[in-house]
């Protein structure tokens, strides 16, 4: 068993990606960076209310698994899901709208900014209660293991998750029923106000407890793009084919609060500029005009990317508030919510 | 017809939907190769094989979460919980997530999945085994809760929740799983959501649920014959949906309502059925609702306190008698 695995940074200037998966990363990166800071500006302008959780500068995990699943593959998220769900290519007005409440929203505005969901694409749900998800991803893919399909379930939560039963019991499961899961952990270094490591027996959060369920240590650069992109890749093909599940901890950080009510004061100073050096898109932009990609290409992926912002944004605001009929809608399979004759 | 224990009615009910659709999967602490701490699905493993009959750790949360993630992507699961107490260690599937998620997200998620439970006092457990929980079950909007008191219903109401595609806990009272009754032969399915009068009177209609429905007949039987009150005696069979047509229908015929419920006093279901009544046919009634309810308290262990905390027969007579007579 290996102790430690970084070997995906060794190859990360290597052409084995190639150039047509490398622009779709790079776009995807771009999409959810400027879909959650329009997310962001529509706070400021309290056209979204509640509460909201922001992925930015924890672009690359998302976008990467994003790219590399299968259409039919599964994705299990937490509150902090804006990014997962539209990296499985749901509608970005469908999002919008359900973070300002309107009619087109992913939900009908029944779900909010912290369980979205579509179905459609393979995005099974946001789940705003810490480890809950994780137990579920390993159910669906069962599912998958019973009826053969090679589906994968992935399963993205944060450092926070590792300290908690639901965590430790689905890990367990999965690998004792060897069940094609990839377990996801955007370690940013924060539970929500407190650091982790301060409440973590461990250096690792995930990482160091895969052991403990005969799983490799496997912590890579989640800032990287194409590192996770890798690790996605290998793990989801094994567990495909019947290789069971990994447990991946992918280090990162969040440029913003844990919501929008955190401004994140309890971070020593300098800690964010030094993350900001290692901003996922500036990485990957440099890299990519390293390998020779003009900067036009990249300036249109930004055009294009803020017009369908520009779009979605237009779209969420001329939709209306959903209809109070809305209220008494689908408790039931019946599309009702009677509980009585 | 054949007779059936409550017990074996358990695993009569999954094999008829295994054998059924090869959907249907089961999975739980002890249920394969034990058959069940119970013996309620003694030799399912052996017909079904270990693919679908699936023996887990003790991850409750595992557990649930499981059946949920396989009922959303394609599967009918029956997942068992083995005593109901334990729902505590796994409440946040069943209310956050299980109930929820249809409405959250406004109609894309299905769940076909059943919770099977041992629920209920009589076995001298103490109280951490021994729990009547129903109520809790039936507080959270979004999950269907059923609890037969007949090996028949056992079969036919658990064919229906298996078919049903919503999420349905289905509680099944531990001290009846020795009972014996007749239990139609072929396919048997009921219907959630249908209170069954079990017999007819004239001065007061007793509302019963699982074993109490037993308790409730007894004492029934003893107004009658000792006493003179004669009582209709309806069992509940399923909370939600909840048959209140039948129950209002035959309070009015008697002008009386008494609830027996063996969960604890506070938010009872039966405290609910007394605020439906005393809404909707609060003129038909001819005096206050009672309620037997177990006491707000823990349950005990010893065999003769835990006889004198649930409802007994001797006290749903004595209450009958001192408050209707």
């Amino acid at each position: 068993m290996n102790t430690t695995v970084k070997r995906k940074k060794a190859a990360a200037n290597e052409d084995d990606i190639g150039r047509d998966v490398r622009l779709e990363l790079y776009r995807m990166q771009v999409e959810l960076r400027y879909c959650e800071k329009r997310a962001y500006d529509l706070f400021l302008q309290n056209l979204i209310k509640g509460t909201s959780h922001l992925s930015l500068g924890q672009e690359a995990i998302a976008a990467a698994f994003g790219v590399a699943m299968r259409p039919d593959d599964w994705t299990f998220c937490t509150y902090r899901g804006h990014a997962h769900t539209l990296a499985r290519g749901a509608s970005m007005a469908g999002v919008l709208g359900e973070l300002m409440g309107r009619e087109c929203g992913l939900l009908g505005g029944k779900g909010g900014s912290m369980h979205l969901t579509d179905v459609t694409k393979g995005a099974m749900g946001s789940y705003a209660i810490i480890g809950a998800h994780l137990p579920v991803a390993a159910g669906a893919a069962w599912s998958a293991q019973y009826r053969g399909t090679e589906q994968v379930a992935v399963c993205f939560f944060g450092d926070g998750t590792t300290n908690i039963g639901a965590f430790h019991e689905a890990l367990n499961f999965s690998v004792v029923w060897k069940l094609p899961v990839i377990f996801v952990c955007e370690n940013n270094l924060y539970m929500e106000y407190t650091p982790i490591g301060s409440v973590t027996a461990v250096e690792h959060p995930a990482a160091d407890r895969a052991c403990a369920y005969g799983l490799e240590k496997i912590v890579v650069d989640g800032n990287d793009a194409d590192e996770v992109y890798r690790t996605a890749v290998e793990y989801m093909g094994r567990a495909r084919k019947g290789g069971g599940p990994a447990l991946i901890e992918a280090m990162t950080y969040r440029h913003s609060g844990h919501s929008r009510a955190d401004p994140a004061k309890y971070r020593p100073e300098g800690e964010l500029d030094r993350w900001l050096e290692r901003d996922p898109l500036k990485i990957y932009r440099e890299r990519l005009l390293g390998l020779g990609i003009v900067e036009a290409t990249l300036k249109d992926i930004e055009n294009e990317t803020l017009c369908k912002v520009d779009d979605a944004t237009a779209t969420a605001k001329a939709s209306p508030p959903p209809s109070l009929d809305a209220i008494a809608k689908n408790v039931w399979a019946d599309g009702g919510a009677a509980w009585r004759n | 017809m054949a007779e059936l224990t409550y017990r074996d009615a358990v695993a009569a009910g999954i094999a008829q939907e295994m054998a059924r659709d090869e959907r249907v999967v089961f999975l739980g602490e002890d249920i394969g190769a034990a058959g069940g701490v119970f013996k309620t699905t003694v030799g399912l493993l052996e017909q079904f094989g270990p693919k679908r009959v699936r023996d887990t750790p003790i991850s409750e949360q595992a557990i649930l979460g499981a059946a949920m993630g396989a009922a959303m992507t394609g599967l009918r699961p029956i997942a068992e919980i083995m005593f109901s107490d334990f729902l505590a260690v796994c409440w946040d599937l069943v209310a956050n997530e299980i109930a929820k998620i249809r409405y959250m997200t406004n109609g894309q998620v299905s769940l076909p999945l059943v919770i099977r439970t041992a629920n209920g006092a009589g076995s001298r457990f103490g109280a951490q085994h021994s729990q009547a929980v129903e109520n809790w079950a039936m507080a959270i909007p979004g999950i269907k809760v059923v609890a037969p008191a007949f090996p028949a219903d056992v079969k036919g109401l658990l064919a229906a929740a298996v078919r049903d595609p919503d999420p349905v806990l289905f509680f099944e009272q531990k001290s009846l799983y020795a009972l014996k009754g007749e239990v139609p032969d072929g396919e048997h399915v009921d219907h959630l959501g249908e209170a069954k009068v079990l017999r007819q009177g004239k001065d007061c209609t007793i509302v019963a649920l699982a074993l109490m429905v037993h308790r409730a007949l007894d004492a029934a039987a003893i107004l009658e014959r000792d006493h003179g009150i004669s009582c209709t005696v309806i069992d509940v069979r399923s909370l939600v949906p909840l048959d209140t047509q039948t129950i209002l229908s035959e309070v009015v015929k008697t002008g009386r309502l008494v609830t027996v419920e063996e969960n604890p006093r506070l938010c009872g279901w039966g405290a609910e059925i007394a605020s439906i009544v005393a809404d909707e046919c609060f003129w038909d009634l001819d005096g206050p609702i009672v309620r037997i309810t177990t006491p707000h308290q823990p349950l005990p262990a010893a065999d003769q306190l835990e006889d004198a905390t649930i409802p007994s027969v001797e006290r749903v007579v004595r209450e009958i008698r001192e408050k209707i007579d």
